[in-house]
């Protein structure tokens, strides 16, 4: 059975413009100790499906339909004292900006012992004992001495490092991480997709890693979903996404990338058009204005096609594009 | 590209005071680019990369006199432009421009696109009326916009479209020189291709030269001709494209290089990796000698005491690293 089984999940937002459908009917399962790559640009839905997740979407928004089925569980028809023991506790999630989460009037070292109080009901001195293994295991030098440090005495890639020991420290069986690395430098972010990869081997947990950056994904993640317009429209194995990609959105941003291993000074193919308007979606496939390959029935509702060997893609013509994609280079 | 410099910088400084304590006392200065050399010849488009932090901004200010250097000089078109008056800066924004990274917060939001397009026109005294008018639409069209688009604002734009906007408001000028800062980093993948193929297809069509600023090393070396890598103040590099990407020769740029993430599964692991352990130091007391020499994995005692020199190890290829000197890496 699926660690985590998201089925039809809708979120929608109330603006000022009228109601967004921020997530439109996602469906995916992840399984105990996998590593998934959400990727797909800004406004896509990856935030909004992960919040979701964690059950932490507020007015304006709504979980309007869906289920969201971890470890046999509906996590929508928990009690909220239940939800609250599952964050933290079997799921666990690191943000973008770890200065968001971290409280600045309590030291590194407080904060971790905290959760593992609250989650393992560890006392005070094994709590922090706790902290300080946490912190020498995600590579803070002197753990002993920095486990003190308020979180603005840490730079940015200790307190993402120190992020990652505050999730990991009760053990989760989910690691949600939402752009755990864009506001890095790309040493330090070496080093923390480093440090994951290494923790994931040792701890067996999930990991669902929320990022706009291909490389990233290539690098830490056996499998890959790609987002459009509130919804999948391609999922695979990294092989399958970066070697074969079948949906014509996921082709067009591979090859718009400048990307090291391709000759310095090919031109780029640029995605036409813009990325799509939430509030005016087109009837059929959200791609359809800005896709080459666009048919008359690609204005109808489209269905997800089954590749073969857990390769899925929303497009009319995914048994073509591939053909089509190598005509055209 | 010919090889007539368009720019030349030697030794540029500047450093930021840092002030504390209740009499604002001068404690500490952030050094923010600490002695810097390089050339840009014309037509050519050199890029300059490097960790938050490292003085990317601040080069490309100094550079175009919207900051003031501490030490150093900067010739332009051949002439010292070090000690201009303001007025003599004024007339030099005709031939140097700068485009800026945040499409959202460059832009003037309660003026229309046609005026702020059309603003340093007026400014400069190019064109008036009617004349002022056509060369606007010109403009928008060169980017990719259209006449339609003159009465509306910005808000009404997509970042893509309002980073258009920033390059056609430049171009207005005809100037030769351009610094792009971080033209692309607040654009979503998307888009990105399409402003750097804007970028070049003008410095073809134009003859324009650009300094172009980035911490990303694959657009770096997708518009580049050229490359300057930098620390914490300091160039380490410099060298042409492919021999900077191909045999980069600086432990930094090795490291650099390895550290980024390449869209391929196939190809992770093989090639890779240079882990670097260690932050970035802060640069108000970068450390001594060669100031990558806490987290250098070649480093030896000689690195943190005296400071490497830049030297040309051949074909303008420049390096300042003892060990490179030593040819423990070659
Ligand atoms: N609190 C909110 N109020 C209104 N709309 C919202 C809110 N949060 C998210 N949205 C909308 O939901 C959509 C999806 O947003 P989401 O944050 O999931 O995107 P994302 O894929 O994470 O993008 P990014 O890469 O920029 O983080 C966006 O169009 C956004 O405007
Ligand atoms: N006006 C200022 N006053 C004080 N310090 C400054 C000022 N402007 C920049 N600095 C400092 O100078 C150093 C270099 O900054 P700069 O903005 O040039 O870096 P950058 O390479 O452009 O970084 P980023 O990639 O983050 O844009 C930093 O340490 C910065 O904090
Ligand atoms: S369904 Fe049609 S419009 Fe959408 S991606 Fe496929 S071919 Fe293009
Ligand atoms: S000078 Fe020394 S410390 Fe600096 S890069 Fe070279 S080997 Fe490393
Ligand atoms: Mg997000
Ligand atoms: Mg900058």
């Amino acid at each position: 059975m699926a660690l985590l089984e998201v089925r039809n999940l809708r979120t929608t937002f109330k603006t000022e413009d009228g109601t967004v459908t921020a997530v439109n009917g996602l469906s995916f399962s992840l399984d105990a100790g996998q590593t998934l790559g959400i990727v797909g640009e800004s406004g896509s839905g990856k935030s909004v499906t992960s919040l979701s997740i964690m059950r932490l979407i507020d007015r304006p928004g709504r979980i309007e339909s869906g289920e969201i089925f971890f470890d046999g569980r509906d996590l929508l028809k928990l009690r909220d004292e239940e939800m609250r023991h599952v964050r933290g506790h079997r799921i666990a999630m690191i943000f973008q900006d770890p200065m968001t989460s971290l409280n600045p009037v309590l030291t590194i070292g407080e904060q971790i012992a905290e959760v593992v109080r609250l989650h393992l009901g560890r006392n005070r001195r094994e709590a922090r004992e706790t902290a300080i293994e946490m912190l020498r295991k995600v590579r803070i030098p002197s753990p002993e001495k920095r486990v003190d440090d308020y979180p603005h005495q840490f730079s940015g890639g200790m307190r993402q490092r120190a992020m990652i020991a505050m999730a990991l420290s009760c053990n989760p069986q989910l690691l949600i991480a939402d752009e755990p690395t864009t506001a890095l430098d790309v040493t330090i972010q070496a080093q923390v997709l480093e440090l994951m990869n290494e923790l994931q081997r040792e701890t067996g947990a999930a990991i669902i890693l929320i990022t706009h950056d291909l490389g990233v994904v290539a690098e830490t993640c056996k499998d890959v979903l790609v987002m459009y317009g509130g919804n999948m429209v391609e999922y695979g194995s990294a092989k399958q996404i970066f070697a074969e990609p079948r949906m014509p959105y996921t082709q067009g941003l591979l090859a718009s990338l400048p990307r090291l291993d391709a000759p310095a000074n090919a031109r780029l193919t640029p995605i036409p058009g813009q990325p799509p308007n939430l509030h005016r979606m087109p009837p059929g496939c959200a791609f359809a204005p800005r896709c080459a390959y666009r048919i008359e029935r690609c204005d109808q509702v489209v269905p997800v096609t089954d590749l073969g060997g857990g390769h899925l893609a929303r497009c009319w013509r995914c048994t073509e594009t591939l053909v089509m994609a190598g005509a055209a280079r | 590209m010919s090889e007539e410099l368009l720019l030349e910088v030697a030794d540029l400084k500047k450093y930021f005071p840092v002030n504390a304590g209740v009499l604002g006392r001068h404690v500490a200065d952030v050094k923010a680019v600490d002695g810097v050399s390089f050339t840009v010849r014309k037509g050519e488009t050199l890029g300059l990369v490097g960790e938050s932090g490292s003085g990317k901004t601040t080069i490309g200010r100094l550079v175009l006199k919207l900051l003031p250097a501490t030490a150093g000089t900067i010739r332009f078109e051949g002439r010292d432009i070090s000690d201009i008056s303001a007025r003599q800066t004024r007339t030099l924004r005709r031939r140097m421009q700068i485009i800026f990274q945040d499409p959202y917060g460059s832009l003037n939001p309660r003026m229309t696109i046609g005026e702020i397009v059309s603003e340093p026109l007026a400014i400069h005294g190019i064109a008036k009326g009617k004349a002022r008018m056509e060369r606007t639409v010109e403009l928008l069209r060169m980017v990719g916009l259209q006449s339609s688009h003159l009465n509306r604002y910005p808000n009404e734009f997509s970042g893509g479209q309002r980073q258009r906007v920033g390059i056609a408001r430049a171009l207005a000028v005809e100037p030769q020189f351009i610094v792009c800062d971080e033209p692309v980093s607040a654009l979503d993948v998307s888009i990105q291709a399409q402003v750097l193929n804007l970028l070049e297809d003008l410095r073809e069509r134009l003859g324009l030269t650009y300094l172009f600023i980035s911490h990303d090393l694959s657009v770096v070396r997708h518009i580049s001709t050229r490359v300057a890598v930098l620390y914490l103040g300091k160039i380490f590099e410099v060298a042409d494209r492919a021999a900077l990407y191909e045999h980069p020769l600086h432990p930094y740029t090795q490291a650099l290089l390895a550290a980024i993430p390449v869209p391929n599964p196939e190809m992770q692991g093989a090639q890779k990796r240079v882990l670097l352990s260690g932050d970035v130091p802060t640069a108000m007391a970068p450390p001594s000698g060669c100031r990558f020499h806490p987290r250098c994995p070649f480093a030896f005692d000689r690195c943190s005491v005296e400071e490497p020199a830049m030297r040309d190890v051949g074909g303008g290829h420049m390096v300042a690293c003892h060990a490179v000197e030593n040819g423990t890496i070659r």
